[in-house]
């Protein structure tokens, strides 16, 4: 079996490098891959795994889910919004919560889904609560292409997408975690491509795989991030190659800079990073929520104790949070990571072996 | 005439005429008194159970409502060993429903009940006004017997015992999660919605060391496994590269974020029996048509209790959980 033989290339190579190594996993379905897996149970356990903010769900400020509640009470109004969405807590409610109080907000599997409502209720306004990272940006902006086509006077998108290379970028200036290695997102690079990951290896010498989500994937990605490691030669390659180019998807990267431009964007728990969002061009704006629903929330603050922001930086692990599996549990979550499937505490109650006394 | 009108449910001549024209005849039903009066229940026990129905899409890939509440409550009176013999059904139907659609409806669950040898023997039927119902709602109760000797409950569950799963997992819940989201597969994916109590029967005269039965419909069959280890309290051990699941039923989860484990399935069993009867009962399903995928998918150990870990392919271990709510899909 070939996996046999890649947990032996990587017990070799551990042998050869004299430190544990830190291998940080960026993407929330890694996460929730390596638990699923059990990777951790098959490679040495001087190689430790952390989570890093990769789950869209999670670092969608609190503010933005508010403004959102408040647009779907709204008259008229309908907010449209993926699944994992609708449990996050917002300062009050969530959309769950909003829902049940009369808002009317719609669960789609797809933002065109959004727009054939709109289509179909003319005397509706139709929001759709943009989240994701740059695998589900491109949809979206086709979705715009579809709706400006169709005419689609009382469509309208509120925008929390965010970009991942300048997260990481963030994550590596502010020095607070030592990484040893990035396994990259191979969802995110089928469409944005290598490149924009190749300054982590280059301007930061921190060795990068684009890793894909079997586990045979994971444990080849993690075993070239070792060759790197042990050979110090830090580059930015593809595991995935099988799905990602170094180009990435130029189609779906055009259509996306023709509606799109980034700005900056606060992702919950961190905090405001540069140039890490996405937002409609000006010349789109009759298509943008934000700017057409005159809507004003208080500042948002985070619950108190939540370590959301410091698990999603990779500083602590959920279950050194005091509320971890106490007061936040997925089916009443404090914070914005137990509640995506994809989020790190969500994925380590759900799959970790901590009812069974481990700790790790 | 060609939609329910409110009339339909009023108990004068407009529901006599549409119980006389659409149901009566479908079911073969004698008398029309409120209670059916039958025969042949003359065992120690008897198994009685009520479920409704309420899918939507009332038609999708591989079945229907109608069939779906017949099979429902066979499967569940089957899970306990009974051989279901009478069924019971209550309607309740939204103002404007066509009538067609009920026809279509009525002959499904005619046909289903002839296929699962049982009686559809009562009837009850409601019309509620545009907009307070989701067309159609169906309630079935039914009875079945069972033979004195045989018990089935999680309580004989014991470490050591086996665990077999009948046929492939995933097929009715992303089969209406497709139709319900307008996705199509190639090939398509159907509904597996089947009665088990053929299989059963099979099963249940082939051994008596079938200790625990159960249909994994909502919450798919990590929820049922986990129901068996939370009663027994032991602990049952999965192995993921034994788990029947389709590559189809694979591929739709991959794309909406759902693990197959949790998805619903409406026409296969788990059971769990002693380790020296399992192999002759798995050749034994595998000649019932519906029983010819069955698989031994993992085993009862003592400890952890209470708990359901799978063994994944890379040689790794996982719990494996109930949800908390629906799975809902993943954004990226």
């Amino acid at each position: 079996m070939k996996d046999k033989k890649i947990l032996t290339r990587i017990k070799e190579l551990r042998d050869s490098i004299d430190k544990p190594v830190k291998l940080m996993e960026v993407c929330g379905t890694h996460t929730v891959a390596i638990f699923k897996q059990g990777i951790r149970d098959v490679i040495p356990k001087e190689i430790s795994l952390l989570s890093g903010p990769g789950c869209p769900v999670c670092v969608t400020a609190i503010k933005d889910v508010d403004v959102a509640v408040a647009i779907a009470k709204m008259n008229g109004n309908i907010l449209c919004t993926f699944g994992d969405m609708m449990r996050v807590p917002g300062s009050k409610q969530s959309f769950f919560q909003a829902q049940a109080e009369g808002a009317n907000i719609r669960i789609v599997y797809s933002p065109m889904d959004a727009l054939k409502l709109a289509l179909n209720n003319k005397d509706n306004k139709i929001i759709f609560f943009a989240t994701g990272f740059e695998t589900t940006s491109p949809s979206i902006a086709g979705t715009l292409y579809e709706a400006e086509k169709a005419g689609a006077e009382n469509f309208y998108i509120y925008s929390t997408h965010k970009l991942v290379p300048p997260a990481l970028k963030a994550l590596l200036d502010s020095g607070e975690v030592r990484i040893d290695g990035l396994i990259l997102p191979g969802h995110v690079c089928t469409i944005a491509g290598c490149t924009p990951y190749e300054f982590l290896a280059s301007d930061y010498g921190v060795p990068s795989v684009i890793t894909g989500f079997e586990g045979e994937d994971i444990l080849q990605g993690i075993m070239m991030l070792l060759e790197q490691i042990a050979a110090n030669k830090p580059s930015t390659e593809i595991q995935y190659v099988r799905a990602v180019t170094k180009e990435g998807n130029k189609k779906a990267l055009s259509i996306l800079n023709e509606y799109f431009e980034p700005c900056d964007a606060n992702w919950r728990g961190i905090g405001v990073i540069p140039q890490s969002g996405l937002r409609l061009k000006k010349k789109y704006s009759r298509w943008d929520a934000a700017k057409q629903f005159a809507i004003d929330v208080p500042e948002a603050r985070e619950p108190k104790a939540c370590q959301c922001g410091l698990v999603l930086r990779g500083i602590k692990i959920p279950t050194d949070c005091p509320l971890f599996g106490r007061t936040c549990t997925p089916e009443r979550p404090v914070g914005a990571c137990m509640v995506s499937s994809e989020g790190s505490c969500a994925a380590y109650y759900k799959y970790g072996k901590f009812a069974l006394g481990f700790t790790k | 005439m060609d939609r329910i009108l409110l009339g339909h449910g009023s108990g004068g001549t407009m529901m006599h005429q549409l119980i006389k024209e659409h149901f009566a005849p479908r079911f073969e039903m004698k008398s029309l008194n409120d209670s059916a009066v039958v025969e042949g229940i003359n065992h120690g026990k008897i198994a009685l159970t009520t479920d409704s129905y309420v899918v939507s899409p009332i038609f999708f890939p591989g079945g229907d409502i109608g069939e779906l509440s017949v099979y429902g409550t066979v499967n569940d009176l089957s899970m306990v060993g009974a051989m279901p013999l009478y069924i019971t059904v209550g309607f309740i139907l939204e103002e404007g429903f066509p009538i067609d659609d009920l026809k279509k409806i009525l002959a499904s669950m005619a046909a289903a009940a002839e296929k699962a040898h049982v009686k559809i023997v009562a009837g009850d039927t409601k019309v509620v006004n545009k907009g307070k119902g989701d067309g159609i709602f169906i309630n079935t109760a039914g009875i079945g017997v069972i033979e004195k000797e045989t018990d089935i409950s999680p309580s004989r569950i014991k470490p050591g015992d086996k665990v077999i799963v009948s046929g492939p997992i995933g097929n009715h819940g992303i089969s209406i999660i497709g139709e319900r989201n307008g996705l199509t597969f190639e090939p398509p994916i159907l509904s597996d919605t089947a009665p088990l109590n053929m299989l059963v029967r099979d099963m249940l005269n082939a051994t008596g060391k079938i200790h625990v039965m159960r249909d994994p419909t909502r919450g798919g069959l990590a929820t049922t496994l986990k129901e068996f280890a939370t009663d027994s309290g032991y602990c049952i051990v999965i192995e993921e590269d034994l788990i029947p699941v389709p590559p189809g039923v694979r591929g739709a989860c991959q794309l909406l974020g759902l693990d197959p484990l949790y998805v619903a399935n409406e026409g296969i069993l788990v059971a769990i029996s002693s380790p020296d009867v399992v192999d002759s009962l798995i050749k034994v399903m595998r000649k019932n048509p519906l029983g010819k995928e069955t698989k031994l998918i993992g085993e009862v150990q003592e400890e952890p209790s209470g708990m359901v870990l799978l063994k994944t392919s890379i040689g790794g271990t996982r719990i494996v959980e109930m949800l908390s709510g629906d799975q809902l899909p993943r954004i990226c």
